[in-house]
């Protein structure tokens, strides 16, 4: 797929996403509307696009950093932990300080999200049996565990709800002054990008990169610094998307390859538009109903994510 | 020079290598060779900075290395070892652009490019330069690996096993061309290798470990002979010189 092929999928998909919803706004009746449809406009149909385009190529650029830096094309934030440990974050900040403020909660989760992450690539360095399949299986165990104990403190401090809210990603509560925490992954999408050739390198082991004078153990904490924020940051204003950091860096992977110079553009438009789909998508298909975003991209995903298995397994036999 | 003081390493109570100290001589072709667990690339991997060392020194060209900030040590030395399955896809071309990253953090002027072209020219890539590593036999993949290493543009190269999993063919290819590398460009190059007779044949110096200790080095002559070699492999080896060159034979 070209770039040029994507950008303009993308941007059909993105203006697509503003004219799409119960209240009706015709793109060719822009100048006469009145006052109220403008203010959907603004408020609800402009924060939803941009969020849906934020959490989609973060998230999608966090997975790609996972996969390089575990060196497991299986690794993503969600088959990591990450997701849940940021869940637990979360609740953990909202029984500590009842009001806390999203920066704050933000903190707490980016603390607990990192600590996760990095528990997990230490069990990852110590496992001998380093199969494909096997190490996210880990992360996805590691992830249920602490996501029993994210249920059970939930029951008790009775906020099950609030837990529930961020189980699944859902971008109709996005509306303008409560999705702003996002911008915070557009910087990290740039360090991301400047740190691509040194990610690459850390992918390739850390013998190959200490060879090149890397500072390996630098590289991967910032990778996971970088991909802990995101996280935090889009499951706290979004929700989490599962599978995005999975499916979107293992189709790029399979057309442009994994130097992430070359990659990182289009795993970024891809997720966008991904998720511009299944959101569009979840729109229409029972309108005026919605479909949240979450349980979309969980169907499509896992979908896509069957597909990738079965094709690296025949991929294998033909080797 | 690269010289090895004292160098030690313990695992679990065991001493791996112990008390090692050598003198790499520049220009030329020195080959570990030894059985099974004599501390060989554990060797290697302490003088190129890869594992850490309990006791001892390397000296690099008058430095010590612990000393030398690991970015300027890329571009004196280089180090490839022999579990390279590099699970990205990459092409021949980014991999070997990956060498100039001691020099330019991954933005390559046009120096660089000069120095990937002319490393994958050598390694006769060229062809090839924009296929994915995954598609090589393993040949052309241990090529690629070397190609990198020649366009990190080192002095020194230590090479853990190259001919590992390769067919006698690529073998001796590799060979040759390591051969030519000091020859032409005047690279001193380590290698850990199992086929003494590799070793016999293009070896300029040859150091022979067991044990974690040196047990013997010299000059091919000095070091392929049956009494040596006894002494490291336990084994009864014949030596034959077959075209000025001295051949052990230990299949029957």
């Amino acid at each position: 797929m070209k770039l040029r092929t994507l950008i303009i999928l993308f941007t059909v998909l993105a203006i697509t996403s503003l004219f799409v919803g119960v209240k009706d706004l015709r793109p060719w009746e822009m100048f006469s509307w009145t006052a109220e449809q403008q203010q959907v406009f603004w408020i609800s149909r402009v924060p939803r696009l941009i969020s849906i385009i934020i959490a989609g190529a973060c998230m999608s650029i966090a997975g790609l950093i996972m996969q390089q830096l575990s060196r497991n094309k299986f690794v993503s934030p969600t088959t990591a932990g990450t997701i849940e440990w940021t869940r637990l974050g979360i609740l953990v900040s909202m029984m500590l300080f009842a009001a806390a403020a999203p920066l704050v909660k933000m903190g707490i989760a980016f603390v607990f999200a990192l600590g996760g992450t990095f528990l997990f690539m230490q069990v990852l360095n110590r496992i001998k049996f380093k199969d494909t399949i096997f190490i996210p299986l880990v992360g996805l165990m590691l992830g249920n565990v602490v996501s029993s104990i994210a249920t059970y403190f939930a029951y008790r401090y009775d906020l099950v709800q609030n837990i529930s809210s961020w189980l699944q990603g859902n971008f109709s509560l996005v509306l303008q002054g409560r999705y702003e925490l996002l911008y915070i992954s557009v910087p990290l999408a740039i360090i991301a990008y400047i740190y691509a050739n040194r990610f690459t390198l850390a992918g390739m082991g850390e013998d190959f990169a200490t060879n090149l004078g890397l500072n390996y153990k630098r590289v991967v904490t910032i990778g996971l610094i970088i991909v802990s924020l995101i996280s935090a940051s889009v499951v706290l204003t979004v929700g989490s998307i599962p599978y995005l950091g999975l499916i979107i860096p293992n189709i790029v992977s399979i057309y442009r390859g994994d130097h992430l110079k070359k990659s990182l553009m289009h795993t970024a438009l891809l997720g966008a538009s991904f998720v511009l789909l299944c959101d569009v998508l979840g729109r229409i298909l029972i309108y005026p109903y919605e479909i949240p975003i979450g349980v979309m991209v969980g169907v499509i995903g896992s979908g896509i994510f069957l597909y990738l298995l079965l094709r690296r397994d025949a991929y294998a036999a033909a080797s | 020079m690269l010289e090895v003081k004292n160098l030690s390493k313990t695992y679990n109570g065991k001493k791996v290598v112990d008390d090692v100290s050598l003198t790499i001589r520049k220009g030329q072709i020195t080959s570990f060779i030894g059985p099974n667990g004599a501390g060989k690339s554990t060797l290697l991997s302490m003088i190129s900075r890869l594992i850490t060392r309990d006791q001892g020194e390397v000296w690099l060209e008058g430095r010590e290395i612990g000393s030398c900030d690991s970015k300027e040590l890329a571009r004196t030395l280089a180090i490839l070892k022999q579990a390279n399955h590099i699970e990205l896809r990459l092409t021949i071309r980014e991999l070997v652009s990956f060498g100039r990253f001691p020099y330019s953090q991954g933005r390559l002027n046009r120096e660089d490019e000069r120095h990937v072209d002319e490393a994958i020219a050598y390694m006769g890539l060229t062809d090839m330069q924009h296929k994915y590593l995954d598609e090589l036999s393993g040949g052309q993949k241990q090529r690629a690996y070397i190609a990198m290493v020649l366009a990190q543009d080192t002095e020194y190269i230590l090479l853990d096993e190259p001919l590992n999993n390769l067919d006698m063919k690529h073998s001796v290819q590799i060979m040759q061309t390591l051969r030519r590398m000091v020859q032409e460009l005047g690279k001193t190059i380590v290698l850990v290798i199992h086929d003494i007779n590799f070793a016999s044949c293009y070896s300029d110096r040859i150091v022979a470990l067991k044990d974690g200790r040196i047990v013997q080095e010299g000059s091919v002559e000095q070091i392929i002979d049956t009494d040596v070699l006894r002494g490291i492999y336990d084994l009864e080896i014949g030596i034959q010189e077959i075209a000025g060159q001295r051949i052990c034979t230990f299949y029957a």
